[in-house]
């Protein structure tokens, strides 16, 4: 069985797993880390939805071999540390607008806010409702509504000069921020 | 209420219903009995005999716990509950630890979470417990200082001695407590000096759910818990016959067993598969060779079944002579009840004991099933109730834990069971299919008659619900399965207008189980109103009158003409728009409650179709006005999101949201082929308004918001296209599906394998459909 090793969160991790294990398995069953959730496994709701070098994925969609020892992976429980502070402006959005009902879509719904206003940031504008009609989380609950305002706040508290200048160097911005 | 003490280390405080208060064995008038006797009044009263068992601990730390003998998946219990307490008490609201209660058998009728009937059951006793706990350490206090409990003040969890000595909860946790139970009269505190109780507070796990560190039943920290799946039938309620190729199965990597699980009563069942991982066990059931048994339904299609439900129709007695007949059947087609979190549940069986987890809102019934089922006493199964990823009715039913159950004393290891997606849509509960008949009859300016003859495919009760009926309506323990739908049906359907007389029945059509069927959000009502809602525009039509100048007219409640006004006016009702948009305007009552919703929809063509990647677009709501009254609005904020939520799936049930049957099977397999609400069908306006108090205890939430919204969407929709829809939801009929139907061998589709630059978009590349339809 190989063994693969990745950075989880700022802190590099190995695992010994087949090839063509998904990452939400190797993150939930053999890591431990439950934050991303299952809600599909074919890529459609995006509750397992973490970040790869600071961009979304759908981790249900991606097998462990893809991933390289320089990659890294966050997922909801390491997303504050990104900003160094206990929370991220985006779940920070989310507790001031009480968005969850029973939460959990959120974890997922929050990295791909997180990634949305990051790509609306890298070039160069603000998200408008036209970018939030596009985002395809599924809650059920129906929290649709409250997430919107939430992204809205999030986006506004998000660093978006820092965003642009770690583009241009993107081997060591999240280790960086981590320290 | 009488309060008391109970014999515990720390204190711990009840309350009991002092007198046995009014039951349903009380005379039910025949026109409308659900006026004066309805769901909620049933469960409450179930509730009743074993209220004194609700209790509250007061700890060391000064902390208060409460167990909570109700399922919390979202609707908001916890934090309600948190709030009940802790107003009671003068504890702040952070002291409180509310956390969900084992199955506890001896509380009957007091551990199930349906009817949106929780706040409203447990509102005194909770009230009472906190205020017996409260007076006892007042009580304490008083003597140790030797002082009268009357000059004592709380505040903030702190006793305050006149002279300034103070003794925190925790301090006198210990010296209130009792060795012996005894009974104790609490003081509750007026309405008016509740200071939590009707403001608006934010979840009380909030933090761990944007942490993610909310723990659902798969995050259940049990090691030898390995991932387990079923490889099910290609058929609803199919049996697997046998596995073909099990030993080649078994040498598959991570897997661990491979069983047959034999489809009976409580368990479907198929072929059991545990692994290292889920994404293991994915391929290992789509590896196997299963010879497949016939299911009861393969015979059947969406057509087939709306033939039998015409034909099991009962008709209507002939007309009142002398008005104008307005007559409609409306179909309602089969749609999924499931939540985000699929079916899961952890099961740990060993020879002599069980132990289970999961999100169940009936777990009395589970723990019971459950030792019938694994053959041991029932105090030998421990049932573990942990909070769910959203319900909508479906945690009533506890399939995945009855089948982990099964699968774990089967292979004799500790199973975590989860369904995957496309067999919670393919295998699990759906709203039942129904046509619903109205016919009103009007004379002049008057409203004569309106009968509703609604025929549905039958709704499985057998989850508790039916044996309430059969307990507090005194009819033999085993009465048929249609009686407890018929129960539940003449408990919730109503006219809310004064339409003269009134007649509404339910009839069915198959057994409980011949498909899986679910008491879904709100039930019946969001059909039974839709269509009643539909009739009432065109009645106000035929009138020459305005729907909300006629509703005002007719509606035979003053709390639902209040909240009529608020979101006709909040609305602006009647303002100018564009040719094909329109407003809509619906009201509802049941729990307790009242509820108007007004929205606005765009059905013109540039809408209908822009274009979202592989979504289904079609008519969009607009904008939103929602009122509600539920007579004591304990946290607004819940509430409101409560009515939210409903509106999200009230849109969904009028315009997108179905499932289509073809030969005993559905064809939906993915959240990308059943088009429940997504952000580009959301509202970009939405306003919920929360009506002062009208009331002293709190009606019901959870499932309140559905039936109004479903049926203002309907309207606006009518009024936009000029013509009134009679087949929902709106969608269902359309010339292309709008995807590709999943295989049925095997089960479940592959898990995607994306290269990893295109990961990163990987929105933009899930499963290819066909062309996109407009509606």
């Amino acid at each position: 069985v190989p063994t693969h090793t990745f950075i989880l969160n700022g802190k590099r991790v190995s695992v010994d797993c087949e090839n063509n294990v998904r990452v939400l398995w190797v993150l939930r069953d053999l890591l431990g880390v439950t934050g991303p959730k299952y809600g599909c496994g074919m890529g459609v709701c995006q509750a397992c939805t973490c970040h790869l070098n600071g961009a979304a994925f759908q981790a249900c969609s991606v097998a462990i071999s893809q991933i390289k020892p320089r990659d890294r992976i966050t997922t909801i429980e390491g997303l504050a540390a990104t900003v160094g502070k206990e929370l991220h402006p985006m779940q920070q959005a989310w507790i001031d607008h009480d968005v969850a009902q029973c939460g959990y879509c959120q974890p997922g719904q929050i990295m791909a806010a997180v990634a949305l206003v990051k790509d609306a940031h890298a070039s160069g504008r603000q998200i408008t409702d036209a970018d939030l009609d596009q985002l395809r989380n599924v809650c059920r609950c129906g929290t649709y509504p409250r997430i919107r305002d939430a992204i809205k706040q999030g986006a506004a508290n998000m660093p978006i000069h820092r965003v642009k200048a770690r583009k241009k160097k993107t081997t060591h911005t999240h280790t960086v921020a981590h320290h | 209420m009488l309060g008391y003490l109970i014999a515990a280390p720390t204190l711990v405080a009840g309350a009991r219903w002092a007198a046995d208060p009014q039951t349903a064995r009380a005379a039910l008038p025949t026109a409308q009995p659900v006026d004066n006797y309805d769901l909620t009044d049933l469960l409450t009263d179930a509730t009743r005999p074993t209220a004194g068992m609700i209790s509250i601990a007061v700890n060391r730390d000064g902390t208060v716990s409460f167990a909570l003998p109700r399922s919390e998946n979202g609707q908001g219990i916890t934090t309600a509950c948190a709030m009940t307490i802790a107003d009671e008490m003068d504890l702040p609201l952070q002291k409180v630890r509310v956390t969900l209660a084992d199955a506890r058998p001896e509380l009957v009728w007091n551990q199930f979470t349906a009817g949106s009937n929780s706040m409203h059951s447990l509102w005194t006793p909770l009230r009472a417990a906190a205020a017996t706990a409260r007076g006892r350490m007042t009580q304490a206090a008083a003597r140790m200082w030797g002082v009268p409990a009357s000059s004592l003040k709380i505040r903030d969890g702190v006793i305050f001695a006149p002279d300034g000595r103070t003794a925190s909860f925790g301090d006198l946790a210990e010296r209130a407590a009792v060795s012996k139970t005894v009974a104790f009269r609490p003081q509750l505190k007026r309405l008016s000096d509740l200071k939590l109780v009707g403001t608006a507070q934010r979840r009380i796990e909030a933090h761990e759910i944007v942490t993610g560190r909310k723990r659902f039943a798969m995050d259940v920290p049990l090691a030898d818990a390995l991932p387990t799946m079923v490889c099910r039938p290609p058929t609803i309620n199919g049996t697997a016959l046998a596995v073909l190729n099990r030993s080649e199965v078994l040498a598959m990597p991570g897997v661990t067993d491979v069983v047959l699980v034999p489809h009976t009563s409580t368990v479907q069942g198929g072929v059991a598969v545990r692994a290292k991982t889920f994404g293991q066990c994915i391929d290992a059931i789509r590896a196997l060779k299963v010879r497949w048994g016939k299911g009861p339904v393969d015979d059947k299609s969406a057509d087939t079944v709306l033939a039998d439900l015409k034909q099991a129709e009962v008709p209507l007695p002939p007309a009142a002579p002398g008005g104008t007949v307005i007559e409609q059947v409306f179909t309602f087609n089969f749609r999924p009840g499931d939540p985000l979190e699929p079916n899961t549940a952890v099961a740990d069986v060993r020879k002599d004991r069980a132990e289970i987890w999961s999100p169940l809102k009936s777990p009395i019934w589970a723990k019971q099933q459950i030792a019938m089922n694994l053959g041991m006493p029932v105090q030998k199964v421990t049932v573990h109730v942990t909070e769910g990823g959203g319900s909508f009715g479906r945690r009533l039913y506890c399939d995945a834990a009855f089948e982990a159950a099964a699968i774990s004393q089967k292979i004799g290891k500790p199973v975590r069971l989860m369904w995957h997606r496309t067999d919670n849509f393919r295998h699990g509960r759906v709203h039942p299919m129904a046509i619903s008949r109205v016919r009103a009859v009007y004379l002049g300016d008057n409203v004569l008659t309106l009968d509703q003859r609604h025929t549905g495919v039958a709704t499985d009760f057998t989850e508790g619900f039916g044996e309430i009926v059969s307990y507090v309506a005194d009819t033999p323990p085993n009465a048929n399965y249609l009686g407890y739908s018929s129960g539940i049906f003449n408990l919730t359907a109503n006219v809310p207008y004064n339409f003269g007389l009134v007649s509404q029945r339910l009839d069915e059509v198959y057994q409980y189980n011949t498909f899986n069927t679910s008491a879904v959000r709100n039930i019946f009502s969001p059909d039974v109103r839709t269509a009643i809602e539909l009739i009432v525009d065109q009645l106000a039509k035929a009138m020459g009158k305005d729907p909300y100048q006629f509703r005002r007219e007719f509606v035979r409640f003053d709390r639902g003409r209040a909240v009529l006004d608020k979101v006709a006016q909040v609305g602006n009702w009647g303002r100018a728009m564009p040719a094909g948009t329109a407003q809509g305007i619906a009201i509802h009552h049941e729990y307790k409650a009242f509820a108007a919703c007004l929205v606005e929809i765009d059905a013109r063509p540039k809408t209908v179709n822009r274009d979202v990647y592989n979504a289904y677009t079609g008519p969009r709501v607009t904008k939103l006005v929602f009122a509600v009254d539920v007579g004591l609005p304990i946290n607004p904020l819940g509430l409101q999101a409560q009515m939210m939520g409903g509106s999200m799936d009230g849109i969904a049930q009028a315009l997108t949201y179905s499932l289509h049957l073809k030969d005993g099977h559905f064809l939906e397999g993915s959240w990308d082929d059943a088009f429940y609400t997504r952000q580009w069908n959301t509202p970009r306006d939405v306003q919920i308004i929360v009506m002062p108090p009208t009331g002293d205890s709190p009606g019901g939430a959870g499932e309140l918001g559905v039936a109004a919204s479903m049926a203002a969407t309907a309207c606006a929709y009518a009024r936009a296209v000029g013509k009134m829809p009679t087949t929902f939801p709106i969608n269902h009929d359309r010339a292309q599906l709008g995807f590709d139907p999943l295989p049925y061998v095997p089960p479940i589709p592959p898990s995607p394998s994306l290269p990893i630059q295109r990961a990163r978009r990987a929105r933009k590349h899930v499963r290819h459909r066909q062309q996109k339809t407009a509606h």
